[in-house]
């Protein structure tokens, strides 16, 4: 088994970084690079920033926000949020960003899927998925922050965006996200179990536990974890030897020895 | 006084880490496509994301692929980063099979990779992964891992893999699954390395200082 990354996740609304519950009912935590900088610091393996009202404020603001991060920060960034065109792909990679997460865009118009592995590679094309569960086993998916319904089945689009050329999944729980209550576990196994790219469960973090089950039963790559970090009721170390002392595979953080 | 590097910009790739990384250990980079650039250039770094057959087009494009031979048998450092450090590789079997800059014998070959219960590995490959030292390698020192220990991570993200034809030529490998992974690779002043340095943290930061002092 491969180490499970980390993933301090940054949801930003206009300047400032946000946290809501089920992707509403938002509130203002603070500014986003100083949380970013504590999350690199302390050993993230990777950030992602996602703007949710991309639409409302254009792109440019999350541009910004990544350039800046980009600067100092030297682990993987993954950007998301608004992303509709190869264009804004290749803008936000200049900006710094390693990856771009698309969700709304590659619903209306799958082959932008294709497009942006194509010319980036699919590494950096991570299909970000909103998913809700509308019956037992079975999974809907949502755009715009999980209000628009798309008719779509989690698994099935999931298995049609590895095969148009995505290189990971970021999978986002709606009816967890903000709550506390653990990781949709049946949705993560039920994807990761369809395609063979990398998945990232997001949404529902509030326990160790619920990153062990997730890890072991759902087979989940990656974690993102946004509302313990920003409330600061955990920290990456905290989590990293949680994770371990329960048998799951991380990264060892450990400074070189000074020259 | 600053170190300077000439990062090559040939239309691929997120250079801005990279230019990053160079400037936060006290480089001042200069980011060129031209070839007298590169010909002229104290250090130079290769960078790279995507396609192998796109890397070498972008290069072949803008006639770089000569000034980069030319520069690299003048004995400056030359750092090839992820698609970089394939390319200076002979060939890749990536989508065919396509000429490299044929500065370190071997090839890029498909990562093929299983679990010890026999199920396959997920490709691309990504995420952090500890550097091991090779047998063949007796240090790190003096070298651009110099002051890394071996099981430091760093960050990968990849889907085919070099096979160096001279076991002398590994650096660093890794390891997914039952696939051996060439992490950095080395022949005379021609340095590569698969993983991101400018994204593996402090460790890489080590390595992009230990460049820039070359």
């Amino acid at each position: 088994m491969a180490n499970v990354r980390l993933i301090a996740r940054l949801d930003i609304k206009g300047p400032n970084l946000i946290k809501g519950i089920h992707l509403e009912g938002l509130r203002v935590i603070g500014d986003p690079q100083e949380h970013a900088r504590r999350y690199y610091e302390q050993g993230a393996d990777e950030l992602l920033y996602i703007d949710i009202v991309a639409s409302l404020y254009g792109r440019n603001n999350l541009r910004d926000i990544v350039s800046r991060a980009a600067r100092d920060i030297f682990i993987p960034l993954t950007v998301g949020g608004g992303v509709r065109s190869v264009d804004d792909v290749r803008d936000l990679l200049r900006a710094g960003a390693d990856k771009v997460a698309i969700n709304t865009a590659a619903v209306n118009r799958p082959e932008l899927v294709t497009e942006v592995s194509r010319a980036f590679g699919s590494q950096c094309m991570v299909l970000s998925i909103e998913a809700k569960k509308i019956a037992e086993g079975r999974w809907e998916v949502f755009t715009d922050n999980g209000r628009e319904r798309t008719g779509r089945d989690v698994v099935e689009w999931a298995r049609r965006g590895w095969e148009l050329g995505a290189g990971e999944i970021l999978l986002t729980s709606v009816d967890r996200e903000g709550t506390r209550k653990g990781f949709d576990v049946e949705l993560v196994e039920a994807v990761t179990a369809a395609c063979a790219i990398p998945v990232i469960a997001s949404g529902g973090m509030g326990t160790l536990e619920h990153v062990e089950e997730v890890c072991k039963r759902g087979r989940a790559d990656a974690v993102a974890i946004a509302d313990a970090l920003h409330y600061r009721r955990m920290d990456i170390p905290q989590v990293r030897e949680g994770m371990r002392g329960r048998g799951i595979p991380v990264r060892a953080v450990e400074r070189s020895a000074e020259p | 006084m600053t170190a300077a590097v000439t990062v090559i910009d040939y239309g691929i790739g997120n250079i801005f880490s990279v230019t990053r990384a160079l400037e936060h250990c006290g480089a001042t980079v200069l980011l060129s496509g031209r070839p007298e650039d590169i010909l002229a250039a104290p250090r130079l770094v290769l960078p790279g994301v995507g396609a192998f057959a796109n890397g070498m087009d972008g290069l072949r494009s803008r006639g770089l692929v000569e000034p980069i031979r030319r520069y690299a048998a003048s004995g400056r450092p030359l750092l090839g980063i992820c698609l970089g450090m394939q390319m200076l590789f002979a060939r890749s079997l990536e989508f065919g099979d396509h000429e490299g800059l044929a500065l370190i014998p071997g090839i890029i070959a498909p990562i093929v990779a299983k679990a010890p219960d026999g199920a396959a590995l997920k490709v691309p490959h990504i995420g952090w992964t500890p550097l091991e030292r090779p047998p063949g390698c007796a240090t790190w020192d003096a070298t651009l891992l110099a002051g890394v220990r071996e099981g430091e991570n760093c960050y990968f993200v990849h889907s085919f893999t070099a096979v160096p034809e001279r076991e002398s030529s590994r650096l660093a490998d890794a390891t997914y699954g039952d696939c051996r992974i060439s992490a950095a690779v080395r022949e005379g002043n021609v340095w590569g390395c698969q993983f991101h340095p400018e994204k593996s943290g402090e460790t890489g930061l080590r390595m992009v200082a230990n460049f820039v002092r070359m």
